[in-house]
This record gives C-alpha cells, sequence and structure tokens, in this order.
C-alpha cells in the first residue's frame, strides 16, 4: 500500500505544483508516465459507514436508468466504502441516479464521475455502464482511437438549400482539478483561472473575449442571449441533484472569438465545452477550426504544465459517462420536412448511426421541419470518424428529401456497423 | 453534500480566499455573518458524523436571498452542529431571534392547562386552527446529511411510535413510496399530502435527496393529529381542526407530542433538546419550540387597514397567505400565527395568537360598523 499512498501524493504535487519539469527529473519519465496514466490508482480513505451497506442500498424497483440496470447489491456492497483521493464516494456519483427515476421511453444514464480517479475506483460500476451506453464498448479490453486530423474529412460542403447551419462541440476537463460534480470552489475557479490564461494566447481568426458570468454587464449579457451563445443556471435535475450547480455563478463564463465561430463554457457541466459553428453547410471549415482551436487551446495549457484528462480506454475524461471518448455531437440543423414525415425515417436515422433533436437543442421539439441532426456515437470511434458519419448521413437525408421532392421513392440504408 | 471524510480535508490545500465564497450580491442571514475569519476558523472542523462548515452554508451560497426577505442561508446536518460552528451560527441565531444571546435560556411549557381563553374565538371570522411543531430524534443525523440508512431506521423508529398510539390518536401510516393512488387522492383532499420539496433553499441543503424514499404521513383516524416523517425535519407535528377552538388544537398537540416523546424516550432515542437552544431542528429559524400555531382568520377590512402591519408588529403575529409560507391571501382570509419561536415557551407562543386574533376580530367587526379602531391598538408586546 505505501507506494500507493505515495503516488497519490505524487500526483497531489503534480497538481498543485503543475510542473511536469520537476518530475521528470526527480523520477523518471516513467514515473511521470506512471501518474499521468493512472494506471494503479488507489482509492482514498476507506469511508466511515454506521450502517451496513444493505441497509443503505437505494430502492431503484421504479427506475429505468443505466444506474439501475447494473447497480446490484453486491457491487454496491463492494463499493459503498471506497471514495477517490479527493473523498468522492459511490453515493455521490449515484445520487443523481437515485433521484431521478428515469423515463419509460428515455433511458437516462444515472452516474456521474466527480474526478478522474471515479472511473477507477467505481470501475465495476461504470465499465457495465459504459458498456450499455456506448453499444458494447468494453473499457477493459479495447481502445478509443483519437483523431483530430480534420484533412482527412471529405464532402464536408453540406448543400445549403437545406442545411441552414453546422456545429461541432465537445468537452475537455483540466487533470488535477476536480469535476463539477465533486469540486470545490477554489478547483472550480483554477479551471477558470488556467482555461481563461490559455484562451488569452490565441491569434489571428480565434483571438477573442472572455465574459465572467459574475461580472458580465446587462449589455453584455443580452448581446450573448441574442447570439444564443449564453448558457443558463442548470435547471435539469438530472444536473441539480449530481451538485453541479452549486455556487452558481462562481467561476462560470463563456469565452468567443471576434468572429463568433468558436465558443467555450467554462463549468456549465464540464470543465470546459469547446464549440465550433457557423451557419450554413461547410462541415469541413467547422471541423478544421474545431480541431485547430483544441490543439492550440491543448499546447497552451501544457506550457503551463497542464493537460486534459484523457486516457487510451476512455479517450477524453468528461463528468458524464455517456460523453467519454470524443465527447463529440457534430450536427446540422437542416430542412427536411418531407422526409420527416416519412414513417422510415426513425429507421434512416438508426442505421445511419444518428439521432435528432428539436432546434432547441435536447429534449426540444422541431420547428416548420428543421431538424438538428448529429452522431450517436461517442466512444469507439475517432472524432474524424464520427464527423464524417454526420457528413456521409446528412448527404443521404438531403438525396431521399430531393428525391421525395420529385415524388421517388427513397431506400432505408443498410446499418453501420456496431461492436455487438 | 454527503461528501467522504477525506474530501474536507483536501480542501484545506486551498488558501481560505481561494475557497471564500462570493456573498457580494448575497441577502441572508449567513451572508451577514459570515467572514473570512470565521471561515478559516471553522474551515477544518467536522462535527462527530462529518458535517462541514461548507455542508452548512451551500444553501446560502447558493441562494442570494430576496432584497425583502431574509432567509437564513444555513442548516444543521447534526445536533453537534449548533456547538461545532457556534461561532457562525450563534450570532446568526441572534440576528434572527430578536437579540438571542448564547448565555440565554430557553424555557419550555407544553402544559394545555397554563393556556387562558382559546376556547371561544368567534368561528364566522376563524375558519381553522393549527398548532405545528418539529422534533428531531436524538441519535440521528439529519435530512440534509442523513444517509438513505438512517433515514429509514428514522422512519422505521417512528412509524412503530405512532402506531403503538390509541384512543383518540389511534391512526395509520402511510409511506410516499407505496401509497395507493385512493389514498394519495383522499391524503390531497384532506389536505394532507406533502410534495417533493422544489424550493431551491431545501433541495440545494440535500433535503431531498432519494425522494421518496424514508418518507411519509401519519395521522389519527379522526384526522386531527398528524406527523410528517423525513421531510424538512425528522418529524413535523400537527393538530388542526375547523373552527375557532384553538384551546382544543393546542391541548390535544400538547397531549400528543408528550405520548409519542414518551415512546421515544423508551427506545433510547428522545428528542434532541437542550436548555439553552430548547429543541432542535434542521434549520436555525426553528429552534426554541419549534412551534407556528395559527389560524385562517377573515379580516377583509382590517387587512386593508393603514395599520395592520404594525398592529401585527406589536402582538409578535406575521401574516401568510392561505397556501401557507410565500403564498398571497385570497379573498381577505389570512393565515395568522406567532412569529417567534426562541426565547419564550409554547403556552406564551399560543397565547399571543390566542389573544391577538381574538383583538383583530373585534377591530374587523368595529370596522364593519365603521368605526374607528385606533384606541384598540395595543403596546408592544
Amino acid at each position: 500500500m505505501e507506494e500507493f499512498k505515495m503516488a497519490s501524493s505524487f500526483s497531489r504535487i503534480l497538481s498543485s505544483k503543475r510542473n511536469l519539469g520537476i518530475l521528470s527529473v526527480v523520477g523518471g519519465s516513467v514515473t511521470v508516465g506512471f501518474l499521468l496514466h493512472r494506471e494503479h490508482v488507489s482509492a482514498g480513505v476507506p469511508v466511515r459507514r454506521t450502517y451496513p451497506a444493505s441497509a443503505e442500498y437505494p430502492d431503484l424497483r421504479k427506475h429505468n436508468n443505466c444506474l439501475a440496470s447494473s447497480l446490484t447489491p453486491a457491487i454496491y456492497a463492494k463499493l459503498s466504502d471506497k471514495a477517490t483521493p479527493n473523498g468522492y464516494t459511490l453515493d455521490q456519483a449515484i445520487q443523481t441516479g437515485v433521484d431521478n427515476p428515469g423515463h419509460p421511453f428515455i433511458k437516462t444514464v444515472g452516474v456521474v464521475a466527480g474526478d478522474e480517479e471515479s472511473y477507477e475506483v467505481f470501475a465495476d460500476l461504470l465499465n457495465p455502464i459504459i458498456k450499455e451506453r456506448h453499444n458494447g464498448y468494453d473499457p477493459c479490453t479495447m481502445k478509443h482511437p483519437t483523431d483530430l486530423d480534420s484533412s482527412k474529412l471529405q464532402s464536408g460542403h453540406l448543400d445549403e438549400r437545406y442545411v441552414l447551419s453546422s456545429r461541432v462541440r465537445t468537452g475537455r476537463s483540466i487533470r488535477g482539478l476536480s469535476l463539477p460534480p465533486a469540486c470545490t470552489r477554489a478547483e472550480r475557479r483554477e479551471v477558470e483561472r488556467v482555461v481563461v490564461d490559455a484562451l488569452a494566447g490565441l491569434k489571428g481568426d480565434l483571438t477573442g473575449r472572455y465574459y465572467s458570468l459574475t461580472q458580465m454587464t446587462d449589455a453584455e449579457q443580452q448581446q450573448l442571449i441574442d447570439d444564443h451563445f449564453l448558457f443558463d443556471k442548470p435547471v435539469s435535475p438530472l444536473l441539480t441533484c449530481a451538485g453541479m450547480a452549486r455556487d452558481w455563478p462562481d467561476a462560470r463564463g463563456i469565452w468567443h472569438n471576434n468572429e463568433k465561430t468558436f465558443l467555450i463554457w467554462i463549468n456549465e457541466e464540464d470543465h470546459t465545452r469547446v464549440i465550433s459553428m457557423e451557419k450554413g453547410g461547410n462541415m469541413k471549415r467547422v471541423f478544421e477550426r474545431f480541431c485547430r482551436g483544441l490543439k492550440e487551446v491543448e499546447h497552451l495549457i501544457q506550457d503551463k504544465g497542464w493537460e486534459f484528462m484523457w486516457n487510451e480506454r476512455l479517450g477524453y475524461v468528461l463528468t458524464c459517462p455517456s460523453n467519454l471518448g470524443t465527447g463529440l455531437r457534430a450536427g446540422v440543423h437542416v430542412k427536411l420536412p418531407l422526409l420527416s414525415k416519412d414513417p422510415r425515417f426513425s429507421k434512416i436515422l438508426d442505421n445511419l448511426r444518428l439521432q435528432k433533436r428539436g432546434t432547441g437543442g435536447v429534449d426540444t421539439a422541431a420547428v416548420g421541419g428543421v431538424f438538428d441532426i448529429s452522431n450517436l456515437d461517442r466512444l469507439g470511434h475517432s472524432e474524424v470518424q464520427l464527423v464524417q458519419t454526420v457528413v456521409d448521413g446528412i448527404n443521404y437525408l438531403i438525396e431521399c428529401e430531393k428525391r421525395l421532392e420529385k415524388r421517388q421513392d427513397i431506400k432505408v440504408p443498410p446499418p453501420i456497423k456496431q461492436f455487438k | 453534500m454527503p461528501f467522504g471524510n477525506t474530501h474536507n480535508n483536501f480542501k484545506l490545500n486551498y488558501k481560505v480566499e481561494e475557497e471564500f465564497p462570493d456573498l457580494s450580491k448575497h441577502n441572508n442571514h449567513m451572508a451577514k455573518v459570515l467572514t473570512k475569519e470565521i471561515y478559516g476558523k471553522l474551515r477544518d472542523k467536522q462535527t462527530p458524523s462529518g458535517y462541514t462548515l461548507d455542508d452548512v452554508i451551500q444553501t446560502g451560497v447558493d441562494n442570494p436571498g430576496h432584497p425583502f426577505i431574509m432567509t437564513v442561508g444555513c442548516v444543521a446536518g447534526d445536533e453537534e452542529s449548533y456547538e461545532v460552528f457556534k461561532d457562525l451560527l450563534d450570532p446568526i441565531i441572534s440576528d434572527r431571534h430578536g437579540g438571542y444571546k448564547p448565555t440565554d435560556k430557553h424555557k419550555t411549557d407544553l402544559n394545555f392547562e397554563n393556556l387562558k381563553g382559546g376556547d371561544d374565538l368567534d368561528p364566522n371570522y376563524v375558519l381553522s386552527s393549527r398548532v405545528r411543531t418539529g422534533r428531531s430524534i436524538k441519535g440521528y443525523t439529519l435530512p440534509p446529511h442523513n444517509s438513505r440508512g438512517e433515514r429509514r431506521a428514522i422512519e422505521k423508529l417512528a412509524v412503530e411510535a405512532l402506531t403503538s398510539l390509541d384512543g383518540e390518536f389511534k391512526g395509520k401510516y402511510y409511506p410516499l413510496k407505496s401509497m395507493t393512488d385512493a389514498e394519495q387522492e383522499q391524503l390531497i383532499s384532506d389536505h394532507f399530502l406533502f410534495d417533493k420539496p422544489v424550493s431551491p433553499l431545501l433541495t440545494c441543503a440535500g433535503m431531498a435527496r432519494d425522494w421518496p424514499d424514508g418518507r411519509g404521513i401519519w395521522h389519527n383516524d379522526n384526522k386531527t393529529f398528524l406527523v410528517w416523517v423525513n421531510e424538512e425535519d425528522h418529524l413535523r407535528v400537527i393538530a388542526m381542526q375547523k373552527g375557532g377552538n384553538m384551546r382544543e388544537v393546542f391541548k390535544r398537540f400538547c397531549v400528543g407530542l408528550q405520548k409519542i416523546e414518551e415512546i421515544f424516550k423508551k427506545h433510547n432515542h428522545g428528542f434532541m433538546w437542550n436548555e439553552h437552544l430548547g429543541y432542535i431542528l434542521t434549520c436555525p429559524s426553528n429552534l426554541g419550540t419549534g412551534l407556528r400555531g395559527g389560524v385562517h382568520v377573515k379580516l377583509p377590512k382590517l387587512s386593508t387597514h393603514a395599520k395592520f402591519e404594525e398592529i401585527l408588529n406589536r402582538l409578535r403575529l406575521q401574516k401568510r397567505g392561505t397556501g401557507g409560507v410565500d403564498t398571497a391571501s385570497v379573498g381577505g382570509v389570512f393565515d395568522i400565527s406567532n412569529a417567534d419561536r426562541l426565547g419564550s415557551s409554547e403556552v406564551s407562543q399560543v397565547q399571543l395568537v390566542v389573544d391577538g386574533v381574538k383583538l383583530m376580530v373585534e377591530m374587523e367587526k368595529k370596522l364593519e360598523k365603521g368605526e374607528a379602531i385606533d384606541s384598540m391598538i395595543p403596546a408592544q408586546k
């Protein structure tokens, strides 16, 4: 146990001193690699319990979420006295799923991570949930491919007679700082500081400005609302029950470039949400800016001794297990008035590995035949692969719409292969 | 939120200034009292059950308050919170309870025979009478902090105690999670059913966790004595009936409470109480008696009189709408109850309600006849 305890305190020094240089001199690059990859994370001090696990096990009989499917009494008993080095516990990770029984049609996840180590310490619960949510992806045996080379994207210019806007978003977490469900006020402020510092170094078409939620003027707020950039204090109980709205609006803010095509949310549901968008159908340019911007930001934080949470099993580590891997949602607002009324529409989307949402985003309805269409998958496929899926899929949907306009019939495409 | 034991220690790696909340836009008792010095002094403390300063203040940080309504902005997680965090809570208690000092002693008097009158409030004006309080069961942590196992143990003990009552207190327990639709309908029409809290004052303090696990309602067959289990406090005890016989309501309240207390004591889990703070409850505003005795009373003329607020103040009473706290009155009917909780006894608080309401009904009658009421305005109680 001794070397594991030391590893924890070294990783604490890593996060508080933020200087990889020192460690690689002291311990050699192997040590640094060991700590960075966190393959052997020790659980923190065991949690003090007054009641046995059987008395504490939640009543999930009326629940329909991934938590309820995977949390057996045995797994609960095994993990309920564990905590991550920062003190995050199983009961906290599952609180949102206990408090929100779910919907008969929509299966929510019901668990969040409080820090990077949650995915290790609570692996017995999270791995089956990841497998269920990500179509059979097995974190124990599989590796997630990361590919942010936008030059590989083909046919990325979509027909602007149908495609009104294009957008790619993802999230990034800063290694060494706890995630929104668990972070302290100081940690959250540090995330803000680190990211805002880095963003100030962006140049050219990425030059921009930060608007802190606590200090925004009324005029700035109105402008951000008009641009559809401003995010609100979360009201969804899925988020509030997980503790993500604590201390609002302390250390929350929005950064965007002067051209309003690259936008970053700080300390909302993740440390950062990164968004590249523009009107029209030039998904190629949107994705190119996305990849370039992300790499720039990564270099800028690395210069100061920070890095993103990433590992080869899970890809980019984010708060919600549903966003692991790429954390990427690439989508368009597209006019499909005829196709959307065709009874085969849902099946076509399914087979193309796409999902539809209303133009207000998740849990909204479509208006005027305009849909938000985006990739379903996040983990097990690279960024390039997922955006290609969206591009190919949208092109297919537009072909269908054109055929229907000419009263021609359409075909349901064969399903894209999955892991299962 | 109840983090693991190491979480608070982990925060100590950061300086006080880095962790201190931004309260610049806040208007609640906690924000008025909490300084960096107090924060620095208390932040490394924990109660024996692991409740910390940040747990106490989270609801006040998340809810900046209202320019007109001064909320408390902090809660206790267990009995020991009031000791371990006294440097914060004593000044808040003093602000909220009219200058109550850390050395003051609180008087408990649940002897209903000490109440004078109260059985003759005019039922043409006084539509209903009600007395409520809260009780916490010693040895368990409070709703902001307790785990599912604890909450279920509290429920089990409460149900055992309540189902052993007899006579006019014979009744039945309805657990929220296994209520039938018919039972739910009935409890709603009786105005007994409580909802999952939606107020962020409560949800940010963690009181709605695991809903509806371990929550329920018990009431007697006569529907005049009602206990809520595991809502905002371990127990909320309510006696009520239509009409103006507050004396009878208070008697049932006192007798019922004392019967319940005896049973809990036999199980070695009496109520949390001490001679400084009286009955210990989750919110510091409910310390002392935790008692709100009130009536629904028709005062359409008096309520529009210029001196209405002043009269209420002098009588040490407060008004609410007929939906309870934070609601508006309907048709000139108000909920009038005692304003104080700590520093005076149950009997004296209910006495103020009885005497005050009687006076206000007489004022209403005078105003109906077009007469002035200036000579009736009382001195400050």
